[in-house]
C-alpha cells in the first residue's frame, strides 16, 4: 500500500477497503522505524493526526470524499498549521505553535487530506542542502551518507522513503525542484502567484512560491488541484479561473507517439561544462525518449542564464534581510534570556535565534540595500532579472517546453560543501533563472548516476502551462519507470 | 570591493545581529566570498533596462472598508516572550 498512488490510495479510499485511520497509521509507522534514520520529519503528533483521520474516515462514510479525502500528506514546516509546532528549520521558532493555518494547509485539509506531520528544511528554506537545519541534515534515502538537497529536503526524503504519498514544498531558487532530483521524486514549482504564500514564512517574497512533492506528474496534479487558488490575504495571489492539472492526463492521445506537435526547447547554457557526466548521460536518454513519444526538439539559448546566481544572491538576500526583520524577540519566537536593553535584546536574540547561513544573508541583504550600494547591487540585479526573465520569453516563441538537468550533480555527500557557501550556491545554477522569471518548473526522476544515486530531468513551461508540463512528465512516466523504483530501507 | 572589519561590524549593528570580534573575521572573508559571487553583474551595460521587482505586473487590489478578523489577540499573544494585561513588554526605553 506504501507504494501506492495517491490516484490509487484515493480509489481505495472511496470504496472503504481502507480506512484512512488504517493507512495513516501505516505511513505512522513507517516514520517512527524510518525517521531514526533519515531525520526527514521535526515534528510528528500521532494524535492529532489520526484525529484529522477519523474525520475523513466519518467523510468518506457519508460518502462526501474527494481526490485528497483521508490522504495522509506531509508539510514542509515553513507552512503554519494551527495548533502544530511551525518552526521553519530554525532554533528561532523552535518554541512557535501556529494560531492559524496557511492557505495550502487549509485548502489541503478542507479536502480531506490528512496532516502527517512537519518536514525538516533548511533554516529558513536558505539552502541547497538541508544542512542548515536547526534540527540536523536530513539523510538521503538512497544513501544515508549524502545529502538530500534543499531546501525542501525533508519533504523530498519522506515521499522518497515513502514515510508519506505526498507532501507540500516551497520553491525561491529551486528548493522544490533540486531536492525532487536528488531523492528521485516528482516536484512541481507552479507558477508565481498560483499558490498563495499566506502563512507560508516568508524568505524572498518577490521568489517564494508553494508547490506539490510526489512520486509521479499525475499525483502532483491532484495535489496541485486542492493547493492552488485565489487568496485576498496574499497581494500577489493571481485571480484567475479554477484549473484542472489533470486534464492534460487524462486527455485522449496517439499511445504510441503522444508527444505529437509538443516542440521541447534544449538551451545551449544547460548542456555546458558544468554537468557531470552521469547526469548529462541520464538527462539526454530521457529527451532521447520524448523524442521516440513524438516530440520535436529545438536548440534554444538563454545567454543571460549564467547572471541567475549573482543576482538571485543580492535580491533574495535582501529580501530575506527586510522579511526576517520581523524576529525581534517581542512578539514570538526566541528571546534570548540575557540583555542589557532594548537594543542588546534585538541583537542577542537574533545572534542566538539565527544560524550561520541565515545570518549570512541577512548580513548580504543589509549591505546590498544600505545607502550609497542600493543602485550599483539592488537595482543593477533588477534590471538583470528582467534581461533573464526576457530570454525566456525569446526562448518560448520557438518552443512548448523547456528541458534540461535540475542539478549538475547526484547528490553529494553530506558535510562536501559546507565549508563554503558560494560552493553551495552553485548546485542551484539550472533551477535559480526560473524562479526569477516568475515561471512553472518541476524536476522527474530520469535515471540513476554514480553511486546509484538518482538525477532529475527538469521540465520549464510558460507561464501558467502548468498542466501541459505535468502531461508531458506523465507521458514520459507512463513508458518509463524510474519514478517507481523505492530506494531500500 | 572587499568590506573591511568595521564595515561588517556597522552592517551586523544595521541587521541588529550580535557579533564578536573573534566571529567578525570569519563573516568578513565569507562575505567577500559571496560580494566576489555578485561582482559579475557589474560588468553589463543596463543602461534603458527597466528594473523588474515582480514576476507579474500587478496593481495592489483594494478592498471595502469592513472588518473582516475578529479579535484573537489572545491566541496571538499566547506564544509571545513576554505579555501583560495584553501588551507585549520590552525592556523600558525611557526613564
Amino acid at each position: 500500500m506504501i507504494n501506492e498512488s495517491l490516484v490509487q490510495l484515493g480509489g481505495r479510499l472511496r470504496t472503504r477497503e481502507v480506512s484512512s485511520v488504517e493507512l495513516t497509521t501505516a505511513f505512522l509507522e513507517r516514520i517512527a522505524r524510518l525517521n531514526p534514520v533519515l531525520n526527514a520529519f521535526i515534528t510528528v503528533d500521532r494524535e492529532r493526526t489520526l484525529a484529522q483521520a477519523r474525520e475523513a474516515d466519518a467523510r468518506l462514510g457519508r460518502g462526501e470524499g474527494g481526490p485528497l479525502t483521508g490522504i495522509p500528506v506531509a508539510h514542509k514546516d515553513i507552512f503554519c498549521a494551527r495548533g502544530w509546532r511551525t518552526t521553519c528549520g530554525s532554533r528561532m521558532l523552535s518554541n512557535f505553535v501556529s494560531p492559524y493555518d496557511a492557505h495550502v494547509v487549509e485548502r489541503l485539509a478542507g479536502a480531506g487530506a490528512v496532516c502527517l506531520g512537519k518536514t525538516n528544511m533548511d533554516e529558513f528554506a536558505m539552502g541547497s542542502s538541508n544542512e542548515t537545519s536547526h534540527f540536523g541534515p536530513v539523510k538521503n534515502p538512497w544513501n544515508t551518507a549524502m545529502v538530500s538537497g534543499g531546501s525542501s529536503g525533508g519533504s523530498a526524503a519522506a515521499v522518497a522513503a515513502r514515510l508519506a504519498p505526498g507532501a507540500t514544498g516551497t520553491d525561491t531558487g529551486g528548493s522544490i525542484r533540486q531536492p525532487a532530483a536528488l531523492c528521485g521524486l516528482t516536484g512541481l514549482k507552479p507558477t508565481y502567484g498560483v499558490v498563495s504564500r499566506y502563512g507560508m514564512i516568508a524568505f524572498a517574497s518577490s521568489l517564494d512560491q508553494g508547490g506539490p512533492m510526489a512520486r509521479s506528474a499525475q499525483d502532483c496534479a491532484l495535489l496541485l488541484n486542492s493547493m492552488s487558488g485565489f487568496d485576498p490575504r496574499d497581494s500577489t495571489s493571481l485571480e484567475r479561473p479554477a484549473e484542472d492539472y489533470s486534464r492534460g492526463v487524462d486527455a485522449a492521445r496517439d499511445p504510441d507517439r503522444p508527444l505529437v506537435g509538443l516542440t521541447v526547447g534544449l538551451p545551449k547554457e544547460f548542456f555546458g561544462p558544468g554537468m557531470d557526466a552521469d547526469v548529462a548521460a541520464a538527462v539526454e536518454a530521457a529527451i532521447a525518449e520524448v523524442r521516440r513519444l513524438g516530440a520535436q526538439t529545438v536548440d534554444i539559448g538563454l545567454p543571460n542564464m549564467e547572471l541567475s546566481i549573482p543576482v538571485y544572491y543580492v535580491l533574495a538576500p535582501a529580501e530575506a534581510s527586510s522579511n526576517l526583520s520581523r524576529f525581534d524577540g517581542v512578539r514570538y519566537g526566541h528571546r534570548s534570556a540575557q540583555f542589557d536593553d532594548l537594543m542588546d535584546m534585538y541583537c542577542r536574540t537574533r545572534a542566538e535565534g539565527f544560524g550561520d547561513e541565515v545570518k549570512r544573508r541577512i548580513l548580504i541583504g543589509t549591505y546590498v540595500l544600505s545607502h550609497g550600494y542600493y543602485d550599483a547591487y539592488y537595482l543593477q540585479a533588477q534590471k538583470l532579472r528582467r534581461l533573464i526573465a526576457q530570454d525566456f520569453v525569446a526562448a518560448f516563441r520557438h518552443c512548448d517546453v523547456i528541458m534540461g538537468p535540475t542539478s549538475p550533480t547526484v547528490a553529494f555527500a553530506l558535510g562536501a560543501r559546507s565549508a563554503d557557501p558560494v560552493q553551495m550556491y552553485l548546485s542551484d545554477i539550472y533551477t535559480i533563472a526560473v524562479n526569477l522569471a516568475g515561471l512553472p518548473g518541476m524536476s522527474i526522476p530520469c535515471g540513476f548516476g554514480g553511486h546509484g544515486l538518482p538525477v532529475g530531468l527538469q521540465i520549464i513551461g510558460n507561464y501558467f502551462d502548468e498542466a501541459r508540463m505535468i502531461e508531458v512528465a506523465h507521458r514520459y512516466q507512463q513508458v518509463t519507470d524510474w519514478h517507481l523504483r523505492a530506494p531500500a530501507l | 570591493m572587499s568590506l573591511s572589519p568595521e564595515q561588517v561590524r556597522n552592517i551586523a549593528r544595521l541587521a541588529r545581529i550580535a557579533i564578536t570580534d573573534a566571529e567578525a573575521a570569519t563573516v568578513r572573508d565569507q562575505l567577500n566570498g559571496i560580494l566576489g559571487l555578485i561582482e559579475r553583474m557589474q560588468a553589463v551595460d543596463t543602461s534603458g533596462i527597466a528594473p523588474m521587482a515582480h514576476a507579474q505586473d500587478l496593481s495592489q487590489r483594494l478592498r471595502d472598508d469592513r472588518v473582516t478578523e475578529s479579535d484573537r489577540h489572545e491566541a496571538f499573544q499566547s506564544v509571545a516572550p513576554e505579555v501583560e494585561a495584553g501588551l507585549y513588554l520590552v525592556p523600558r526605553v525611557m526613564e
